[in-house]
């Protein structure tokens, strides 16, 4: 641990986790709960039943709606034409294309909301302002993930109405008096719901959905371990500016208006890479055998390094190691064979198609999808 | 048959000129579910502090040293079906490798069970 990972802030719910025997790491800044009962129990809760995440430094930012066009000019995202109550993921990018922060953006009736990664949320603010947006960051809003196939479950005998929510659409509820916003989303592959609500009501909130049947604490080892399960890539690791939206295999977060007019960062060379097929690409690799492959790891095609890992571990629901890995794009098809080497040995990978476990999202269009 | 600690969380059961050795209960309970180990081959001869073996968590790798001096005669080869050994059983069905001790005088600047559990306290 280095000197500055000495101090961490406390989340409002510091004292809340340590009661539930959180194990308390220093995490973006903050001191957080890796876990509580163990990882691996954590995760499969999660999968079959109802997990509580704090995600609460995740920075909550608001814009005013007239910085919509503004907006525009630092993402690819389309925020002109996102209709009211309805999420949209994109990326801030930097002059070249880079991978700034990826983040929701959500239109609500009298601003725009935003999540940001803990981990850059000053430098994201801060590039916002330079840019001439007025930020407003609502660190007297704590943030809660239910997630998991019981969520709805759960979430709905507390607040009734959040069961209408589809994926990727939010809105305004009351909770005793306390203004929540909730949105159908999140971040480990599963139906569930990302909850703002005021600093002062977080702790009970937490402890009237912990006292649900279907809900459990869970720690950030199995926050990432079922991001990784669901394909998803965190900022720092699998996303840097070094990478693009078309290298990470987000070019959906390109919107079909903005790759017409552009106007975004780097938009030359994100669109070359869109046309003539990136360098390089984020893909998922399934590891052969017990040991996993960790970050950093280099991937091999014989005696030549195509690429390096950035995300891997075991992966609880599928009882196997995966990883992700930025590979040339020559060896990025599904089903290529590579190699991981780790500690001297040589391990068997296979390019896969992620997720690694198929998502269970209630989409608007119907049932599950 | 006498049960010695060290500070990097092993622990080791020496009988004769042969030591069994395992990391602790306290140790396991930071690292969290064990789900890969990768055991010294026997012959490997190790020295005192140099690698051993390596825990990988659900979380991290994690490196075992050798606490004593000596040559592997066998890894546990019941961690390699159930890792997860290390978790339940970190002091006796999960121990990692036997050896046979290159100098019984490295023993001498171990601790026994009382200050472990006193050393553990302080952390």
């Amino acid at each position: 641990m280095s000197d500055f990972d000495s101090s961490p802030q406390p989340l409002v719910l510091d004292a809340l986790h340590r009661e539930l025997g959180g194990r308390m790491v220093p995490f973006a800044g903050y001191a957080m709960p890796i876990q509580y009962e163990g990882i691996i129990a954590e995760h499969l809760w999660t999968r079959e039943s109802a997990g509580l995440f704090d995600v609460s430094h995740m920075g909550q930012v608001l814009l005013p709606l007239a910085a919509d066009t503004a907006l525009e000019t630092l993402l690819p995202g389309d925020i002109k034409g996102l209709g009211e109550g309805v999420l949209r993921y994109s990326l801030l990018l930097d002059a070249k294309g880079g991978i700034l922060d990826d983040l929701m953006v959500t239109r609500r009736s009298g601003d725009l909301y935003l999540v940001v990664n803990g981990a850059v949320k000053a430098a994201d603010i801060a590039h916002m302002r330079a840019a001439g947006l007025s930020v407003d960051e609502r660190t007297d809003w704590a943030l809660l993930a239910l997630q998991g196939p019981k969520a709805v479950d759960a979430l709905e005998r507390l607040v009734p109405g959040v069961s209408a929510l589809r994926f990727m659409r939010a809105a305004g509820f009351d909770w005793q008096g306390h203004a929540l916003w909730v949105s159908r989303s999140g971040y480990t592959g599963e139906d569930g719901f990302e909850i703002s609500v005021p600093n002062a009501a977080a702790e009970a909130l937490a402890r009237a959905l912990l006292a649900q049947s279907e809900v459990r604490p869970i720690g950030l080892g199995a926050r990432d371990s079922l991001r990784l399960e669901a394909g998803l890539p965190l900022y720092g690791h699998d996303l840097d500016p070094g990478t693009t939206p078309v290298t990470a295999g987000l070019a959906f977060a390109i919107s079909k208006r903005r790759k017409t007019e552009l106007g975004f960062p780097g938009a030359d060379i994100v669109m070359a890479q869109l046309l003539n097929g990136p360098p390089v690409k984020r893909v998922g690799l399934a590891v052969e055998g017990k040991l996993p492959a960790r970050e950093g790891a280099e991937v091999f095609v014989g005696s030549i390094k195509v690429g390096t890992v950035t995300s891997g571990g075991f992966a609880p629901s599928l009882g196997l190691p995966i990883a992700m890995a930025y590979v040339d794009a020559a060896h990025a098809a599904d089903g290529t064979p590579l190699e991981i080497e780790v500690r001297g040995k040589r391990l068997a990978a296979t390019v896969v198609p992620m997720p690694f476990k198929p998502k269970n999202y209630v989409r608007a269009e119907g049932g599950p999808a | 048959m006498t049960t010695y600690y060290t500070q990097d969380h092993e622990w080791l059961s020496v009988d004769g000129a042969t030591a069994t050795v395992g990391i602790t209960d306290y140790a396991q309970g930071q690292l969290g579910d064990v789900v890969f180990v990768e055991l010294p081959a026997p012959g490997a001869k190790l020295t005192k502090g140099g690698d051993a073996a390596v825990v990988e968590s659900v979380k991290a790798a994690s490196d075992v040293y050798a606490p004593v001096s000596g040559t592997v005669t066998e890894g546990n080869a019941a961690l390699e079906a159930d890792p997860a050994l290390v978790n339940t059983a970190a002091e006796t069905d999960g121990w990692f490798f036997k050896l046979t001790l290159a100098d019984a005088g490295e023993l001498s600047g171990l601790m026994d069970r009382a200050a472990y559990d006193a050393f553990i306290e302080t952390l």
